[in-house]
């Protein structure tokens, strides 16, 4: 389990990148967190840099879409999904568990 | 019978119009033509991650896990060689004809050549993969490079050329590299990226001539100055793929000519992607956009009009990028030559900055590098200012 930061530090609409074996991006959606591997699976860029609308990320760089709901491909370019990981939010804290993947998600 | 529709063009373009053809539900025959004998591939990483030798073909790939769904009737390695408007068909190199219902054109275009280089070894220009294949051959075993033109193809692959460890000098024939697109204040910091990673860059210098037999030597300026080249890269900018059009009644001119939504002057006709220049109601005349973005986003709209749809064109804002030296460089929006630019974030000398242009202080476009969060903020905004031409 890795913390990630304080919930009051990732307000709704934000994201933001930690190191981990793979960086991962986890994002505030309207208090909702979730977490996928930062790097888009089409060509290099952080998925935390791009633009969160409602539960989708586009890629800052080519405006690939994902779901953060389940990682999966929502607007071209990128073919490859991406990973979800599972969020734990306790007592004021966001922990992220990589290599677990998300309730509900594929 | 059920419907044709020939999409004549098999590079991002054309295979995102099969695509919005299927996403559209068109569930007729869809004849996907394309002269390279590749399957589509994406060209940026042409210059930088294929040609250094990071990327494989498969990692360029543009084809999808779900391709096999749109069931396309492929005709690689085909060149269409002219359009009868009468039947609606499109004559083939193969001496085959395919009759369509409805026809895209999305033949993009090729890379200009500098005259009198040809059959001279040691010179390419960088458009396809066969020419990244060779360029990248040629380098392996070259000393010193000279790019001529500093554009973004010439400084991605000066900068691709000096992580291979080769001499590198782009010769530019204008004062200021990239002042069209970024205005000469911009374009003259993005071009100090090439000092600050040992390129050699001589600007306001034409190009007299290539000397060598059978092989490239050296580059001849203008001045008389000799520069010895191994290999030479041209990189002077791209002419459309319309020539096999002359005689088919298509109007053409800079490009296939189309209104804001694709069509061209004969019915069932759509242009899309780097062939076509499109009616811009800002600009208030056509323009040829050879944007990446914009061969994936645009075929939506003309696909949906060949299909009989009417409407709204969607707003979007001219967006493209340009990885080099490890710095991303991002612009979007449509710039003219008085506007403004104004550091809003990090400075120039850091090689870490976000520019607004600003036109009688509104915000038109945006320039970024390594500001990739910030840039898509601003991007996203001007997207949301901009009006939705009726």
């Amino acid at each position: 389990m890795i913390t990630v930061c304080p919930t009051t530090d990732l307000p709704p609409g934000e994201a933001i990148r930690i190191e981990a074996e793979e960086p991962i991006a986890v994002f505030n959606v309207d208090g909702d967190f979730y977490a996928i591997d930062d790097t888009c699976t089409h060509q290099d860029a952080s998925l935390a840099d791009g633009w969160l609308d409602g539960c989708a990320v586009e890629c800052p760089l080519h405006a690939s879409c994902f779901d953060l709901r389940t990682g999966k491909v929502s607007g071209p370019p990128a073919k490859t999904p991406v990973r979800t990981h599972r969020v734990v939010v306790e007592d004021g804290m966001v922990y992220v568990q990589p290599g677990t993947t998300a309730d509900g998600a594929a | 019978m059920s419907p044709t529709v020939a999409v004549v063009g098999a590079s991002l373009a054309g295979l995102s119009a099969a695509r919005a053809l299927r996403d559209q539900s068109f569930d007729g025959r869809i004849v996907l033509i394309g002269d390279e004998a590749h399957a589509p591939y994406d060209r940026p990483p042409l210059s930088k991650e294929f040609l250094a030798g990071t990327a494989s073909l498969d990692d360029i790939s543009l084809g999808a896990s779900d391709d096999e769904g749109l069931a396309l009737d492929w005709r690689l390695g085909t060149t269409a060689v002219a359009l009868d408007r009468v039947s609606r068909s499109v004559l083939l190199s193969d001496g085959s004809e395919v009759r369509a219902d409805g026809v895209v054109l999305a033949t993009g275009a090729r890379a200009r050549r500098l005259p009198g280089s040809d059959g001279l070894g040691g010179v390419h220009v960088l458009r396809s993969l066969d020419d990244a294949v060779a360029l990248r051959e040629d380098l392996a075993s070259a000393g010193r490079l000279v790019v001529i033109g500093a554009g973004f193809i010439g400084a991605e692959v000066a900068s691709t050329a000096r992580t291979l460890g080769l001499e590198v000098t782009v010769v530019e024939a204008m004062p200021v590299p990239l002042a069209g697109p970024l205005g000469a204040e911009m374009g003259a910091v993005c071009a100090e990226l090439h000092a600050d990673h040992g390129t050699r860059l001589l600007t306001g210098t034409g190009v007299a001539g290539l000397i060598g037999t059978g092989r490239v030597e050296a580059v001849e300026l203008t001045d008389g100055t000799r520069l010895p080249a191994d290999v030479v890269v041209v990189g002077i900018g791209a002419i459309p793929n319309i020539e096999w059009l002359a005689d088919s009644g298509v109007a053409l001119g800079n490009g296939v000519l189309t209104d804001a939504r694709g069509v061209t002057s004969i019915p069932g006709v759509v242009a899309v992607g780097d062939c076509a220049a499109a009616w811009s109601v800002s600009a208030e005349r056509h323009v040829r956009i050879e944007h990446w973005t914009h061969a994936l986003e645009q075929p939506a709209t003309a696909v949906a009009t060949l299909l009989g749809a009417e409407g709204a064109v969607p707003t979007s804002v001219p967006y493209f990028w340009s990885d080099q030296y490890g710095a991303r460089i991002q612009f979007a929006g449509s710039r003219r030559e008085d506007d403004v630019a104004r550091v809003v974030e990090g400075s120039c000398a850091d090689r870490s900055f976000l520019v607004v242009y600003e036109r009688d202080g509104v915000p038109v476009a945006v320039l970024g590098m390594n500001q990739p969060r910030l840039f898509t903020r601003w991007r996203r905004q001007l997207r949301s200012a901009v009006p939705t031409p009726s």
